[in-house]
């Protein structure tokens, strides 16, 4: 599947924002953060401009950007209307959170629930867009759901992390976010090992009904140069680049992000903010690196039809 | 609504593509370009169409298979298009309502007034039915011609898809799927029709008919198993030298 730059910057950016929304929202109420007022201004603020950052970025992938809001009318039917709804929605709670903390000085149990809530529901329809599409066997399992949303709580727990330097350091809080990493790293590499081991569903036997005479080759190509199908869902990428930008997220993004975790955990004072503020873009870069290959290393069915044997 | 029709009629329209018969001419391609490069659904954009990389949106593509190995192989030419399935994901997934599946006659469409070109239908689909049109900024497909199915200042014998009509091999015929009493329903019986990627669970309504075994003897033609030779063996002069120089 083509890696699109836009929607991969959707979710991750949104992703992380959702994951801090859904922390402030459930664990301010319950004084497990600062109640400081400039803490909500600045925690609330990061987390709704990287959720507004993110959705603003998946408008660039339609071909209609001035008729979105359309998209909000088929939640009885479709993941991504449900996502838009839930999206819309969970601003309003939000919202109200924010108003309240920063501008009353009071924390809103209600409000701050009902935005965790919301933010939560949000990343769960967004995997499962995914989830749901059986057209691509490597979306269409039970990893893709925990991966999306470990990298949220993860992502959100990290800059948690990081903005709480400035104000009142909450260990509590950074081993979160080093447990939280550790998670999404065994998770997704639970979902690579499965990726790799899985047997396929679908062969170009099976895609052309040409069951009983043998093996099926594509002979010849129906046109000479790539089309819309090709460029879109047969994007493919060499398996050594693939193997290496496991690497790439693996060390750069989880191992740097849980060492420094550790390193903000185990020290105090400039060390500590300076660990925990490099962690959490660090982190940002592993979810993104693994994100881009969700994509690039999905197999779509109709690529069975252009010479794959099975997917 | 992208939900299904919650009652849908029994007729479902489509097509049985014979893959004994077809002879991977393109001709159901190109016509279908044709047609509906100026009907509903038009433009049907090209880009670069005289470039080295011509690319463009088509409704139907016919690919080419060998199967089978060495004295064994053979060569199916294999069209592809929208199988209008009963249970269509690139309907449900549409957020926007765009997409949806006709009760009357289970056709599958596209309204793109209402398409914001979000792709998603496209990766639903295992079949490749779904193109985006660059251009336009929304998703094609094939309409079954339903702007020639039930034009009636068509003759009536015209009243049937651009493939259908113009296929020269007669290797795709147009019907009613729902009615097991139709001509397509029959052909399909008879000859062990099938689904494509059935453990999708999609349940196409287009079926594809079987390459049928390969005849080994002209059998029943009663022809000579070998022809004689075509001339005479050379008498005389030239028969003494065609021997000469056979050695």
């Amino acid at each position: 599947m083509h890696p699109a730059l836009s929607v991969i910057i959707f979710s991750t950016t949104s992703g992380a924002g959702y994951g801090l929304l859904a922390l402030l929202g459930i664990l301010t109420p319950f004084d497990a953060l600062s109640q400081d007022r400039i803490f909500g201004f600045a925690a609330l603020a990061l987390a709704l401009a990287a959720i507004t950052i993110g959705l603003l970025s998946s408008l660039f992938h339609l071909g209609h950007r001035e008729r979105a809001w359309r998209a909000l009318s088929q939640w009885r039917s479709s993941w991504l209307s449900r996502e838009g709804v839930a999206a819309v929605a969970t601003y309003l709670p939000a919202g109200l959170f924010g108003i309240l903390w920063v501008f009353y000085g009071s924390i809103s149990p209600i409000a701050g629930v009902l935005a965790a809530l919301g933010a939560i529901v949000t990343v769960c329809c967004t995997a499962m867009i995914y989830r749901s599409l059986k057209p691509v066997p490597r979306w269409h399992n039970g990893w893709v759901l925990p991966n999306y949303l470990l990298a949220a709580l993860m992502t959100g727990a990290l800059w948690l992390a990081a903005v709480l330097q400035f104000f009142a350091p909450r260990p509590a809080v950074t081993l979160l976010a080093l447990v939280a990493t550790a998670a999404t790293a065994l998770v997704k590499i639970g979902y690579w090992r499965f990726i790799d081991g899985e047997t396929a569903t679908s062969t170009t036997a099976s895609a052309t009904g040409l069951t009983n005479s043998g093996p099926v080759r594509l002979f010849e190509a129906p046109h000479t140069s790539e089309n819309y199908l090709l460029k879109e869902m047969g994007f493919q990428i060499a398996r050594k680049h693939a193997a290496k930008l496991r690497r790439i997220a693996l060390t750069l993004g989880f191992g740097l992000s849980f060492l420094l975790s550790l390193v903000a955990l185990l020290t105090s004072g400039g060390l500590a903010a300076a660990a925990a503020l490099l962690a959490a873009p660090l982190g940002m870069v592993g979810i993104f690196v693994e994100r881009w290959l969700f994509f690039a290393e999905a197999r779509h069915a109709v690529t069975l039809y252009y010479g794959q044997a099975a997917v | 609504m992208t939900s299904l029709p919650e009652r849908p009629s029994p007729k479902r329209l489509g097509l049985v593509i014979d893959l004994d018969i077809c002879v991977g001419c393109h001709a159901c391609a190109v016509n279908c370009k044709e047609w509906n490069a100026g009907g509903v659904s038009a433009p049907l954009t090209d880009l670069a169409p005289y470039g080295v990389e011509p690319d463009g949106v088509w409704f139907n593509r016919v690919h080419t298979f060998e199967v089978g190995e060495g004295a064994e192989g053979r060569t199916v030419h294999f069209p592809r298009s929208c199988l209008h399935c009963a249970e269509p994901a690139c309907v449900t997934v549409c957020p926007t309502g765009a997409s949806f599946k006709r009760a009357e006659d289970g056709i599958v469409l596209v309204d793109e007034d209402l398409c914001i070109g979000c792709k998603l239908c496209s990766w639903a689909c295992p079949y490749g039915a779904r193109e985006f049109d660059e251009d336009v900024g929304v998703m094609k497909k094939c309409t079954l011609c339903v702007d020639r199915i039930y034009n009636e200042t068509f003759a009536p014998e015209e009243r049937v898809p651009a493939c259908v009509a113009t296929c020269p091999a007669s290797a795709r015929h147009f019907g009613d799927l729902g009615d097991p009493e139709s001509d397509v329903s029959k052909l399909v019986a008879e000859r062990q029709g099938y689904d494509l990627m059935p453990e999708m669970g999609y349940a196409p309504t287009n079926k594809y008919l079987p390459p049928r075994p390969r005849q080994r003897s002209a059998g029943c033609t009663g022809a000579a198993a070998a022809l004689p030779p075509a001339q005479p063996a050379p008498q005389g002069l030239l028969g003494w030298l065609d021997r000469l120089l056979s050695r």
